[in-house]
Order: C-alpha cells, then sequence, then structure tokens
C-alpha cells in the first residue's frame, strides 16, 4: 500500500523556540558547527487501499491544509513512498 | 435571565469556572456537548480553556472541527457574542473566526500569573463595559500563548482597532506587539488570552476585574 | 498474535505446571528470597506458572507489600487516636474524613522517586497521575495537588537535568488534568543528589455517602478494565520470563529492546477518565473499583477480589492490548497508565459502557465476581486468570494481595550517631554573627539561600486556578481549597518534612515534621484532622536505615495520638540510596484541617499597615539541623529543636480560634530560618514592611535565626490586640509584641533595616539565576 509522509514546519518567518533550544544543547553537548535548528512535525500515513501516486499525493496536501498544518504558521511537503517493503 | 453556552470539548478545564463567572454576572450558564450541533437557544457562547484532545497536533486543531463548532461558527456569523479564553482563542484561530494564530510561549514553560492588561477596546461584546485604557489585572496560565501574525494582519488589527488588550508590566509569552487579544470587525467574536473568569471573586482570584467580560456581554444581549 | 502466544505448549499453563514440578523457574531474578519461593510453592501445592511467579513476585516486592514496613506501620492503626471524623482508614486506596454539611474529603501522598531520577518528566507526570487515581477511585473528584519535592545541590550538573524535567512534569500533567498546584516545598541537599525524591498529594472531595471502596462483591458481577489500552509500560523487572519460557527459543534478546522501564503517561486520557468515572459513580453503576497503579492487573484483581468475597475469574485475552504480541505474564503486571477496574452488576453494564464511549475510554468486559466454597474462602479466595481458554492462574487472592511477607528486620543506631548529636552546634563550634551589620548580612544570605530563596520560578509553572475554588496557595502556610460555594466551608493542607532534624534524632525528627505541618494549617485558620506520610528512606536491608525508619514511625504515631489526629493513610519508599550512601531520613508528613467559612481564612503576608506584629511562643537557643548552620558552616550536628506537642495544641488552638473571631490579619508559622525567615516572607508576601525589636531577654542571634518549634507569627489589628493578647494569656501562652506593619522596609530596631526592594531582588534572583 502506498504512504503518505507529510512534513510540517513552522514558516520561516515564525519565531521558533524549541528549535533554538535544540540548538542550544547541541552546542552544550559539543557540537560546534551547528548555524541553525528548526523543528517540526513528521506524519506517517498508511493508506488503506491502493491508487495511484498522484491520487495519493493529492490526497495528502489536502489532509495537510485541512488538518495536519495550519496554514497561517506551517508550511508542509507531502511525499508518496510506495510500499517497497 | 439570558442564557450564555458554556462549551465542554473532551479535555475542557475552565468550563466550570466560565459557567460560574456568567451565574456571578447574572446570567444563565448553558452547558454545550462538544457533539451537539444544538445551541438550546443561548444568546452568547463562550470556548472556554483548557487542552481540548490533549493539545494533541495543535492547540484547538482537533476541537474546531467537532459538530458544535460548525453551528457556533455559523452563530458567529449571524452576529452571536462568542468569548474565546485561552485554548477557546487557541479554537477561534484554528477556525479562521480570528486571524493570526497561537504559538509556544517564547520562554518555553508553562506560566501562571497575575497578569496587567490595558483593554484597548470596548467596541467589543465582550469589552463594552470596560473604558478604553483600562488597567485591569487577570490571570493568565497557558504554554501555547503567543500570539503571531503577518505584518498585513496585524496592521490591519492595528487600524481596525481590532486589539481588544495588551499586555502590561512584561510580556508574559513573546506575542507580537503585546497582542493579549483580539476581536473580529463586526465586534462579537472575541479571543483572549488571559482568563477573566478567574478574576471574578477576590476569594479565589487577584481581583474581580474579570467580571466586565460577562456582565458587559450580559448588558449588551438585553439591549438588543 | 504471534504463532507463539496462540500454542498452549508454549504458555506456562497450571496444567503444565502441575505436571512439570521440577521445571527451573527464575525466582531470584524476579526479586524473590528461596523461602518466599518455596512458601508460594506450599500454598498452590504445586510449583506456580509463569504468570503466578510474575503476580506473586511483583506484589510480595518491598513497594507492593511493605514488607520491611509493615510490623512498624502497625502502630499507627494500634496508637491511632479516636477521630469522629474518620470514615475510611488506613487499608483503603486512601483515608477519608467528614467535613461536616455532609461533605468528605479524601487526600494521601504518595512517592515516584526512582523514575523521576531515570526520566525526571515522565516520572514525576505518572506520579501524579497514580495518586490522583487513588483518590478517583475513592469516588472523588480530584481538587488539588501539593508535591513535596527533594533535590541533590542546587549547582550540580544533574539538578539541572533533574529539576526542571520534574516540575514541567508536575505541570505538564496536573495542569492539564485541570488541577490546581496549592502547596508543596523544594529543599536541596546533597543526599538527595541520585536519588530526587518526587512526593505527591491529591485532595479529592466527595459527598459523605458517596464513598467508593476497592472490593469485589456479589457473584456474577462483572469486572471492567477501562481507560488506556494495555501496553509494555514498566514491565522491565518481569522480562525475563521471556526468556525462561518453557520450550521456545530466542525470544528474550530480541524482546529486551521492547520492553520500556518508564511509564509513559497521557493526562489527557486521564482527564476523560475522571470524568467518565465521575459520571459512573453519579448514575451509581459502580459497586467496587480500584485504580491500576503498581503491578496493573496482578494488584487490582487480586486486591479486588481479596478484599470482597474472595472469588473472580478473568479472561485476561479480553483485555485491550496496544500491542498484539504481549505474552500473558505482560498483560498481567503491565503498568501502563490512566487505567481502573470497577466491578459492575451484570444490569449495569451496558448503561457503564455507553458513558464510557460518550467520554471515548476504552473499556472491556475482562471477568467477574465468583461464589466460593468455605474451604476456599478460608484459604483465601480463588482467583482464576485464562488465557485464550487456558488457566494460567488459580491463586488464592488474599495470599498475593494482603498475606505478603513480612520482615522483622534488624535495626541498630548507626555507630555514628552518638558523635554526631555530640558535635553541637555552640558557639564555641560554630562562629556566629555579632552586631546588627553581620546579622542583616547573614538574613540575607539566608533568604537567598537554595532552601529559603523565593520558588517562584517553580511555582509559576503550575496552574493555581483551575477549578476556581483555590482559596490559598503556595507560597501562603498551607493550600486552601473551597468546597461548598454556598457555605464557604473548605479545607486546608500543608505538607512538610524536615531530612537533617531527622538525621539527628528521626523519632523528634519525624515528630517536628508532624507539628510544622499541624502548625502551618492551623494558621491559616483550619483545624487539623488528619494526617498522611511518605516515608522517603535508604535501604531497609542496612540497620542504622532501618533504625531511622522505625524511629520515625514511633514518633510519627506517638505524635499524631498527642495531637490526636489520625494517620488515614500514607507511602513508604525504600531503597534511597546511591550505593552504602543513603538519603537523609525524609519523612514527609501530609496534614488536612477544615475551616468552616473560608472568607475567615488568614493569609500568611502582612497586609495592614499599622497592625500589630507578635511573636507566639517560646525560643531558645536551638541550631541543630538548622539553615543557619547548613548555609553559612555546612555543618550538621547536635540536637534538632526540641519538641513539644502539648505546646503545638495550644498554639494550634490560638490560630484558630483567632482566626474565627477575626482577631488576625496574616499569621505564619516559624520553622526553617527562624524569626528571620518569617518575617522576610510576611513583608515580601503582603509587600510591605515591619518596624520590629527582638525580644530583650532574648541574644539578637538566637532571636533571628533558632528554629525553636511551637511559635507563629501574627498580625493583629490594634482594636483586637488586647483581647488576642488575653486569649494567650488564659492559655498561658507566651506572647510578645515585637512592632508594627508598615513602611517599606524590614526593621529591626538597633540592628538593621533593609528596604523591601533589596531584599525582594536577593530573595527572588536565586533560581531564576540557576535556571534562566
Amino acid at each position: 500500500m502506498p504512504r503518505l509522509v507529510v512534513d510540517v514546519m513552522l514558516k520561516p518567518e515564525i519565531l521558533d523556540p524549541q528549535g533554538q533550544a535544540v540548538q542550544r544543547a547541541l552546542e552544550r553537548l559539543g557540537f560546534d558547527r551547528v548555524a541553525s535548528v528548526r523543528q517540526g512535525k513528521r506524519f506517517e500515513i498508511e493508506l488503506a487501499e491502493p491508487g495511484s501516486v498522484d491520487g495519493a499525493a493529492e490526497l495528502g496536501r489536502d489532509m495537510a491544509a485541512k488538518l495536519l498544518a495550519n496554514t497561517v504558521i506551517e508550511d508542509f511537503t507531502v511525499r508518496v513512498e510506495d510500499d517497497a517493503g | 435571565m439570558t442564557r450564555i453556552g458554556v462549551v465542554t470539548f473532551p479535555g475542557s478545564l475552565d468550563d466550570r469556572d466560565a459557567a460560574r463567572a456568567v451565574r456571578l454576572a447574572g446570567g444563565e450558564p448553558v452547558r454545550l456537548w462538544h457533539r451537539d450541533t444544538d445551541l438550546a437557544g443561548v444568546e452568547a457562547i463562550i470556548l472556554p480553556g483548557g487542552f481540548s484532545y490533549g493539545d494533541y497536533l495543535r492547540t484547538g486543531a482537533i476541537a474546531r472541527f467537532s459538530p458544535v463548532m460548525a453551528s457556533v461558527i455559523s452563530a458567529a456569523g449571524r452576529g452571536v457574542p462568542v468569548l474565546g479564553v485561552c485554548n477557546g482563542f487557541q479554537i477561534l484561530c484554528e477556525s479562521q473566526l480570528l486571524p493570526g494564530a497561537l504559538t509556544r510561549n517564547n520562554h518555553l514553560h508553562f506560566i501562571c500569573r497575575d497578569q496587567k492588561l490595558r483593554i484597548e477596546s470596548s467596541r467589543t461584546a465582550w469589552t463594552a463595559g470596560y473604558r478604553p485604557g483600562a488597567e485591569i489585572v487577570i490571570p493568565i496560565k497557558n504554554g501555547e500563548g503567543r500570539y503571531v501574525a503577518d505584518p498585513d494582519t496585524l496592521g490591519r488589527l492595528d487600524g481596525d482597532g481590532l486589539v481588544v488588550a495588551r499586555y502590561l508590566d512584561g510580556n508574559p509569552n513573546g506575542s507580537v506587539a503585546d497582542i493579549a487579544g483580539i476581536a473580529n470587525p463586526a465586534g462579537n467574536v472575541v479571543g483572549l488570552m488571559p482568563h477573566p473568569e478567574h478574576a471574578v471573586e477576590t476569594l479565589t482570584g487577584p481581583g474581580t476585574d474579570g467580571l466586565g467580560f460577562f456582565t458587559s456581554v450580559l448588558r449588551q444581549l438585553v439591549r438588543a | 498474535m504471534t504463532a507463539r502466544t496462540r500454542n498452549p505448549a508454549a504458555i506456562d499453563t497450571v496444567e503444565h505446571a502441575a505436571a512439570t514440578p521440577t521445571l527451573p523457574q527464575p525466582y531470584a531474578e524476579l526479586g524473590l528470597a528461596a523461602d518466599e519461593y518455596e512458601r508460594i510453592r506450599a500454598i498452590l501445592g504445586r510449583r506456580p506458572t509463569g504468570c503466578e511467579l510474575a503476580m506473586y513476585a511483583v506484589m510480595w516486592s518491598e513497594h507492593c507489600s511493605y514488607k520491611s514496613s509493615k510490623i512498624h506501620l502497625r502502630q499507627f492503626a494500634d496508637k491511632a487516636p479516636h477521630s469522629e471524623a474518620l470514615l475510611v482508614g488506613m487499608g483503603e486506596n486512601a483515608g477519608v474524613v467528614d467535613i461536616g454539611q455532609g461533605w468528605a474529603v479524601t487526600f494521601k501522598i504518595e512517592s515516584h522517586n526512582h523514575p523521576s531520577f531515570v526520566e525526571p518528566y515522565q516520572g514525576a507526570a505518572t506520579g501524579v497521575g497514580g495518586i490522583v487515581r487513588d483518590i478517583l477511585s475513592m469516588g472523588a473528584r480530584p481538587v488539588a495537588v501539593l508535591d513535596p519535592l527533594r533535590f541533590g545541590p542546587l549547582d550540580a550538573a544533574d539538578t539541572g537535568r533533574v529539576l526542571p524535567g520534574v516540575v514541567a512534569g508536575i505541570g505538564g500533567y496536573g495542569n492539564c488534568l485541570g488541577l490546581p498546584t496549592i502547596g508543596g516545598e523544594i529543599v536541596f541537599d546533597p543526599s538527595y543528589a541520585g536519588n530526587p525524591l518526587v512526593n505527591a498529594l491529591c485532595v479529592g472531595v466527595l459527598r459523605r455517602g458517596a464513598i467508593q471502596l476497592a472490593k469485589a462483591s456479589g457473584p456474577g458481577n462483572r469486572v471492567i478494565l477501562f481507560g488506556a489500552k494495555t501496553g509494555r509500560d514498566g514491565i522491565g523487572g518481569v522480562s525475563v520470563l521471556a526468556s525462561a519460557t518453557f520450550g521456545s527459543a530466542g525470544s528474550g534478546a530480541a524482546d529486551s529492546a521492547k520492553k520500556p522501564s518508564v511509564q509513559v503517561g497521557d493526562p489527557f486520557t486521564e482527564k476523560t477518565l475522571i470524568e467518565c468515572s465521575l459520571e459512573l459513580f453519579e448514575r451509581n453503576l459502580v459497586t467496587g473499583i480500584q485504580d491500576l497503579g503498581g503491578a496493573g492487573l496482578a494488584c487490582a484483581t487480586s486486591e479486588l477480589a481479596s478484599a470482597g468475597t474472595g472469588g473472580m475469574r478473568v479472561w485476561l485475552d479480553r483485555v485491550h492490548l496496544r500491542e498484539p504480541s504481549m505474552a500473558p505474564h505482560e498483560v498481567l503486571t503491565s503498568e501502563s497508565q490512566e487505567r481502573m477496574c470497577a466491578v459492575v452488576a451484570p444490569v449495569d453494564v451496558p448503561d457503564f459502557l455507553a458513558i464510557c464511549e460518550k467520554w471515548d475510554v476504552d473499556a472491556a468486559v475482562i471477568g467477574e465476581v465468583t461464589d466460593v466454597s468455605a474451604a476456599e474462602a478460608d484459604a483465601g479466595g480463588r482467583l482464576i486468570i485464562s488465557w485464550h481458554g487456558e488457566v494460567v492462574v488459580d491463586v488464592p487472592p488474599r495470599t498475593v494481595a494482603h498475606e505478603g511477607p513480612v520482615y522483622s528486620r534488624p535495626f541498630t543506631r548507626p555507630a555514628d550517631q552518638d558523635a554526631l548529636v555530640a558535635d553541637a552546634p555552640s558557639p564555641a563550634r560554630l562562629a556566629r554573627p555579632a552586631g546588627g551589620d553581620e546579622l542583616r548580612d547573614t538574613l540575607l544570605r539566608l533568604a537567598g539561600s537554595a532552601n529559603l530563596c523565593a520558588k517562584t520560578w517553580v511555582t509559576a509553572q503550575y496552574d493555581r486556578y483551575v477549578q476556581g475554588n483555590t482559596v490559598l496557595a503556595q507560597p501562603a502556610d498551607a493550600g486552601m481549597i473551597r468546597v461548598d460555594e454556598s457555605t464557604g466551608l473548605g479545607v486546608a493542607v500543608s505538607t512538610d518534612g524536615n531530612g537533617r532534624y531527622t538525621r539527628l534524632d528521626p523519632f523528634a525528627g519525624a515528630q517536628l515534621a508532624l507539628a510544622e505541618a499541624y502548625r502551618n494549617v492551623a494558621a491559616t485558620g483550619a483545624r487539623p484532622l488528619a494526617v498522611t506520610n511518605c516515608l522517603n528512606f535508604g535501604s531497609p536491608e542496612d540497620p542504622a536505615v532501618m533504625w531511622q525508619f522505625a524511629e520515625a514511625v514511633r514518633g510519627l504515631a506517638d505524635g499524631c495520638l498527642a495531637l490526636g489526629i489520625p494517620v488515614t493513610g500514607g507511602n513508604v519508599s525504600f531503597y534511597n540510596q546511591t550505593g552504602d550512601t543513603a538519603i537523609l531520613p525524609t519523612p514527609i508528613v501530609g496534614v488536612l484541617g477544615v475551616i468552616d467559612d473560608v472568607t475567615r481564612r488568614t493569609p500568611t503576608g502582612f497586609r495592614r499597615s499599622g497592625d500589630a506584629v507578635l511573636l507566639l511562643g517560646a525560643t531558645s537557643d536551638e541550631f541543630g539541623g538548622s539553615e543557619w548552620a547548613h548555609v553559612v558552616h555546612g555543618h550538621l550536628g547536635g540536637q534538632p529543636p526540641a519538641v513539644d506537642l502539648a505546646a503545638e495544641r495550644v498554639l494550634a488552638d490560638l490560630l484558630v480560634a483567632g482566626s474565627g473571631a477575626g482577631l488576625l490579619s496574616a499569621a505564619h508559622d516559624l520553622s526553617d530560618g527562624g524569626l528571620a525567615q518569617a518575617l522576610v516572607e510576611s513583608c515580601l508576601l503582603g509587600e510591605v514592611g515591619a518596624r520590629v525589636a527582638l525580644p530583650a531577654d532574648l541574644d539578637p542571634f538566637v532571636a533571628l535565626f533558632a528554629e525553636s518549634a511551637a511559635r507563629a507569627l501574627v498580625a493583629v489589628p490594634t482594636a483586637s490586640e488586647q483581647r488576642f493578647t488575653e486569649m494567650c494569656g488564659a492559655r498561658g501562652f507566651p506572647v510578645a509584641r515585637l512592632g508594627a506593619i508598615g513602611g517599606d522596609a524590614l526593621d529591626v530596631q538597633g540592628q538593621f533595616s533593609i528596604p523591601l526592594a533589596e531584599l525582594r531582588s536577593i530573595h527572588e534572583a536565586t533560581l531564576p539565576a540557576r535556571f534562566g
């Protein structure tokens, strides 16, 4: 079955204090080549029925726009993964 | 007696406190269940504070699709006064009844404290009883209270006088332009991060500065 | 489902156990002693199945059976003072007290120490969740939380990991449940470095006639498991059983990665569970109820059966699982959070399930109460549990739940105790400040020190307002909740405990903790009614620790008898130690009191300029275990302050009577940091200064910093001063007028004056500077 992967990130202009906190923590651990960190969400959606890749992608964009992302403050990307494994 | 609905979503916490505030202000609180589309003829609606659906996905993101919200949205369109407090404000923004969004506090902590506010606009159903510029103290308690909006929206909010309240003496969460609450152009829908329902008795709150939100709407409805 | 779990040959059934008596079993790895294992065999008349072994092992563990503490804890019952107000005493999930007007209150404190060191956020969060469910299972609506906490040194690196996580976890869980956090304390000490203490107290309110009990009675009644689905949380300990499967190979290593040792809580699920349960209670659909905590279903089923008619039948495969591949012993011992077990009459089951559905709470009928023969009843009842048609458990539940091992562990006074007590903080031993400047410096240093500084950085992360009934919250002496909106009836609760005092003298230390909590409740105007306690100690296998425990319990039991308030329940946490070093023995005592009208409560901070400031009680040169000795000299030695319970009773009477008569505008107990700290807190909380003079008959240093017990600071309007002073005189209780409220400084005549702004900035800077 096809599987949708939707990545949701805050829009670049929105302050991301969690990402900043992660960056500070990385630096404290000795990772000193970090310029910036942004934190987002990833959704993995297994579809119950087979269908076209395009159809699946459009379904994913619809889900993202309606629920998975708040498009006022978030952007999203949708990827379709074939059930290869 | 004027009936004001208070919606309970799974995880709503301050619904009983909102009902108490309505009662103390002289109204009759009516409890509304999230799965019911029937608004029981109430004349105003409160979306209370809490953690509806555990704040899963995003605060207010799931509650916004509850059956009751379809009725709330359409009632708001008809001019029925709607007040969203804290999580309720988040739900109003997710429903796009109000612009902008609420995000994680900039310091990343949950904060509960008595917060000084300035009421910027008395041209809403819920703040008509306050003098513009009035300084009041109301508890704020949230982890996701930082209001954000793009420059165009901010310009519109400022220009059209849609900012209802601003934080004074320290911005508790990093909200843009110290915005603590906003209204829609018609002035019937108001979203507020602080909790007026916790400032209605000197016994249990920092004072009674919050009562005005509830008496304002009652007076408006009696007049109408 | 994997083939392995479906294949009966791979499941250790009762039949199989009876047929294979000599099969080696990993009882030692499960924590059972050889004689305990033999006893189980004797009880059953055969070897136990894997599931039965797991049940006995977890239920007979220290945490669940209290085997090392039972013989000492009996004193709470044996020496219990008679109390009209006690509706439910020890032995149930929580104690219940009658507070009048048809209302009852239930409260209890519990610990979640070790998990909070491993995973601070979840350890603390699930600690709150667990105690809340205990309160809920009594039929009460949880209304408040208090959290006494202990951490390693403030500037230790690991404290930076543990403290913020614990605070965020308590807030994250409690706030989401809609429970105001109204009290608690935070103490830093090196001895807690690898062993933080996270104790959580929950208070619940119910109508007097609506108490629920944890018993399964009424043969034919159904047993329903509801709440979250069951997963692998917390079963690390019994994972050894997987590798000891009976004939099937190689499952152990692969499975070990799947077994989380930390429980993860979901407060939203618990919130809906609370609302669902309260509706079930209101509709009278429940005849018995138990929450699932440590030892999960193994505990709930055996305790319910044992406390009821003694018989129960459970079909374990009917439990709704999060992970389909779980084995029956995992299902039995899972510590997945947010689950309750109810006993329901068959006719009520459809309504019960409908209410669960309304709240989106998962529910499954997993068993029923059964009849037992007289012989079976004598033997301790009969609990039969099957897995896909095969019986895997057939035990007398009383032997599992209520007849665990009872140890009489040896205890001896530690070898170093005499030297410790002899090392008194005399002026020769510890240099004392002299003169106003040095006293001023000392006061400021203490006010900004870790244990005495403002804890706002922490408490601002807790919601204190939700439910709209919080009348007093930290840093007030006690948290106070309004119970009845129409009459103003309310309750006050305080938690206190001092590890340093207890180290010097465990008997006195426990009594001082009790006295302080008792005093704190009375200071708000509430009459103390009942006691709960959380006893945090090192390893019971160490005779020195066991001596500390035995003395502390003896002191607490004697103290409760002297004060006339019974222990209603509590918790014991042993093994709080790293290697051979135990924590300071830390008995935490919670006292609950009642006030008829919350509007008459006495706040803690000074409020009215002009009001007289009076010191109640007698002060002696007592610095053993004091904050001054600790902060300035790093010293612990001597005797703790003398205990005078008779004086505490008189003081409490004065505070309650004075409050009721409207004579007091503020009251604050004296404890850590002595009079100086009480003045600092009263001024800063009320945002007004005071002009006082120290009693002429006392050395100024002693007057300011000694930690003598049975003392309080009160503010009295001048119009009431004579009447209140006469009240004290009539009871023969010492009272001294120190001065009056006013100004914007803490002004100690002839010694020093500190502007409030300076005092505030030092008192409030410490935690933000450390944690940001």
